[in-house]
């Protein structure tokens, strides 16, 4: 009989840890199938930051090293500096890429340090316990916002993908989500090409990826797929944003 | 008023309001959470009044910085990794002479470490923590009451001295409740300091800055900050000693893992073990000549942390070779039951000869 | 005497929220009272747990190593605490979700259905509280007044819900 469906080789054969409904474990498997398709997987490091993909190496059957808080992009450029034959990806939520690590990340992308960023944006801290993110939505309430997210005091919901596309170092980025069967299939093609750039040394690649976080948007999982669309996307526009290779886009 | 149940992170945010705090700058991180989410929800909105959840730690202690350049009461929290990226805002802030309460809740480390209860932060926040000479006050709670007691002395130590203050609690004082009263209320107008920067309006203009070209102008700076260290070693330092007076042994411990040694003490003296424990609350200025003259009456220490032993060198400093002082500690966030440390002093106990 | 209970069970049991009331009841009492809940990692993936430690004197350490008494309110934290309990101890059990024998003779166990009584009462949600009652009735750690007067406390100013906790707690008291 023809086997249909196995778990990719690069992820470990390990439960996840995430809540029943998470975006993350989606990710995981696809960015695993993916090194599985481009065959990098004994050259593949990962760098997972803090937040709930803290433990991602106990799934990714990768080398992977943990940066501190929003250092990844830092982090990866010294790993790729030192190392060029790798393939280096950084793993980053939206508090670690949008608020701390922002520095670090736009002057990676600056750079055009050639390394690959997956970047999950669920609009919330999830590891801390759902405190305002700087892409929470406005009007969202949150632990930390708890009259709800008021631009005028708080900020708007930040969009990193547009302005990563406009520096000179990043060659593609893309907005993707993992809330269907449909759309999970675009993002892992995003993730391959963003992949694929690299190791065609084209420089920096970022694939956002809105997720779906039902323990801290207090949703039943049907409903934060749902929510995705309805109100995220909107705000979150899904798409390519840059794309300089040339080639015809991933989807 | 009544008493509260709270938890130590809310018994910090309530007593910061009451003692007239009226900026807080935070940046998430657990097992910190509770105060900066009581921040956003009772301080945000009240008049004249500021939260801003940063971007990051280093952000926020500039924030913080900010403040108290324009002279209001100021305050930010974290837990021990947000708390290292906070040091080269709290050199500024010592070198500017700025008041400022900093909120450790700590957690087991190096690196990301545990979010467990440690207190492998003492190093850090008894040296200075960041470059320069420096110190800062520290205060080290052992309850929800102290934290609520200590934080509200903390903005006045503050005000008083112009040295930032470092409350080093822990994950297990931040996350549990215990009753709680509250001494203060919040002042109506609240203190706006007397040197702030607001504009050069009917006087000639300020500046504050730490860089110099003339080093004689910094070692002056320094001497100053020197001469308030002295007054506060003098001043303010604060301690407990708890049936010392007969004690043939005793613990040193501070912060939670007083509280743990406590319990294992009254239980050695109900076995008839003559043991007692001095608890530094000023863990800088560290309260060491009274710990000094506890080693007239007994020659023996037992030093417990929950760390592999930072406080025991302010310990054998200031016994100055007149005391045998041995060790007892966990690392990492592993928080040891008072039978643990029961057992350790009931050994040391009978192999010092002491019973 | 010191006294440390444990509460456990899944998120959205009220497993917290127990704890909360009986350490509320305990402050009235003018006891000395901790609680200390599960938190970060420890609760992802959807568990939940706290300890309250009651005393008529300071409390040293608000952790429990070997607790007077646990309640688990599903079957999981059965298994996870079974052998935390004391010898002596009580084990009190939410008999709707939990089936299997506890591996152990030194101990005692209540068994309270507060699934199938909270559903009778019209509010499954309130099962927390029926072992609530059940557990002081037992246990006899606070008053049942002061549980009530602590609710008020816990719950300010809603008053519906209140009514509803009371009455909970009130079956669950009758039944033990
Ligand atoms: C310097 C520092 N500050 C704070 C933290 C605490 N912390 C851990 S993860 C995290 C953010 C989590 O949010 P996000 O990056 O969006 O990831 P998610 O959990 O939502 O996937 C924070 C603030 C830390 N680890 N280090
Ligand atoms: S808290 Fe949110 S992001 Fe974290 S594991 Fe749960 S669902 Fe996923
Ligand atoms: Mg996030």
């Amino acid at each position: 009989m023809k086997k249909v469906f196995t778990r990719p080789v690069s992820l470990k054969n390990a439960v996840f840890h995430y809540c029943p409904g998470c975006g993350h474990s989606i990710i995981h498997r696809i960015t695993c199938e993916v090194i599985d398709e481009l065959g990098i997987q004994d050259r593949t490091i990962g760098v997972p930051p803090p937040g709930c993909s803290v433990f991602a190496y106990y799934y990714f059957d990768v080398d992977m090293v943990e940066s501190a808080h929003g250092r990844g992009a830092a982090v990866a450029t010294g790993i790729k500096r030192a190392y060029p034959e790798s393939i280096v990806f950084t793993y980053q939520g939206d508090g670690d890429l949008a608020a701390i690590g922002t520095t670090e990340t736009l002057h990676a992308a600056n750079r055009g340090e050639n390394i690959t960023a997956i970047f999950i944006n669920n609009a919330v801290y999830g590891m801390t316990g759902g405190q305002m993110a700087p892409t929470t939505m406005l009007g969202m309430k949150t632990t930390t916002s708890p009259f709800g997210r008021d631009g005028k005091l708080e900020g708007h919901p930040i969009k990193m993908s547009e302005i990563l596309a406009q520096v000179e170092g990043s060659c593609y980025v893309e907005r993707v989500a993992v809330n269907s069967p449909a759309n999970i299939r675009k993002a892992k093609k995003a993730i391959k090409k963003a992949f694929q750039n690299q190791i065609d040394g084209r420089g920096y690649s970022l694939v956002e990826i809105l997720s779906p976080c039902p323990t801290n948007w207090k949703m039943s999982s049907v409903r934060a797929w749902e929510w995705v669309d309805e109100v995220m996307s909107r705000e979150f526009p899904l798409g390519v944003i840059k794309d300089t290779t040339g080639k015809r886009s991933a989807d | 008023m009544p008493k509260m149940l709270m938890t130590g992170n809310a018994a910090v945010g309530e007593a910061a309001i009451r003692a007239g705090c009226q900026s807080y700058y935070g940046y998430p991180i657990t097992p910190q959470n509770e105060l900066t989410e009581y921040m956003a929800a009772n301080l945000g909105r009240r008049p004249g009044c500021a939260f801003v959840q940063a971007e990051s730690e280093i952000a926020a202690i500039n924030m913080v910085y900010g403040a108290s350049v324009a002279g209001v009461r100021t305050m930010t929290s974290s837990s021990s990794p947000g708390i290292s990226l906070k040091q080269e805002g709290i050199s500024y802030l010592a070198a500017c002479q700025l008041p400022a309460v900093i909120v450790n809740m700590s957690r087991g480390g190096p690196g990301l470490g545990s979010i467990s209860a440690a207190q492998s932060d003492y190093f850090q926040s008894t040296r200075g923590g960041g470059h320069g000479d420096y110190r800062t006050i520290v205060l080290g709670p052992g309850s929800v009451q102290e934290l609520a007691d200590l934080t509200h002395h903390a903005f006045e130590l503050t005000d008083k001295y112009l040295i930032p203050v470092i409350i080093l609690g822990d994950g297990m004082l931040g996350q549990m409740m215990e009753p709680v009263e509250f001494s203060h209320e919040a002042p109506e107008v609240p203190p706006v300091r007397q040197d702030a920067l607001r504009g050069a309006k009917g006087r000639p203009s300020r500046f504050v800055r730490t860089f110099t070209s003339n080093p004689p102008d910094l070692e002056e700076v320094n001497w100053s900050l020197f001469r308030r260290y002295q007054l506060l070693q003098k001043n303010e330092v604060m301690w407990e000693n708890y049936m010392t007076e007969d004690a043939r042994l005793i613990v040193t411990a501070f912060g939670i893992a007083a509280r743990i040694a406590k319990g294992a003490i009254k239980q050695a003296r109900a076995n008839g073990l003559k043991i007692g424990m001095f608890r530094p609350i000023t863990l800088w200025p560290f309260p060491g000549e009274q710990l000094k003259a506890l080693s007239k009456k007994t020659k023996f220490f037992l030093d417990f942390e929950m760390n592999m032993g930072q406080m025991i060198e302010d310990v054998k400093l200031s016994l100055e070779g007149a005391g045998d002082v041995s060790f007892h500690g966990r690392p990492g966030g592993v928080i040891p039951t008072p039978s643990e440390v029961l057992r350790v002093i009931t050994r040391i106990y009978y192999q010092k000869g002491l019973s | 005497m010191l006294i440390k209970t444990v509460f456990a069970g899944f998120g959205g049991q009220g497993v917290l929220s127990m704890g909360l009331n009986l350490a509320q009841a305990a402050m009235i009492e003018g006891k000395y009272v901790t609680y200390l809940p599960a938190y970060g990692a420890e609760v992802r993936g959807g568990t939940a747990n706290c300890t309250v430690s009651v005393s008529d004197e300071e409390i040293a350490s608000p952790v429990a190593s070997s607790p007077s008494y646990i309640i688990a309110m599903n079957h999981p934290s059965m298994l996870r605490f079974q052998n935390q309990l004391q010898s002596g101890g009580i084990f009190f059990l939410n008999s709707t979700l939990i089936k299997d024998p506890v591996n152990r003779g030194d101990i005692d166990l209540v068994n309270v259905p507060v699934n199938a009584v909270a559903e009778e009462l019209g509010n499954i949600k309130s099962a927390n509280m029926v072992m609530l009652g059940a557990f002081i009735k037992k246990s006899n750690l606070v008053r049942f007044d002061s549980l009530i007067d602590g609710l008020s406390v816990t719950l300010k100013g809603k008053q519906k819900l209140i009514d509803i906790n009371r009455k909970a707690l009130a079956a669950g008291y009758e039944l033990a």
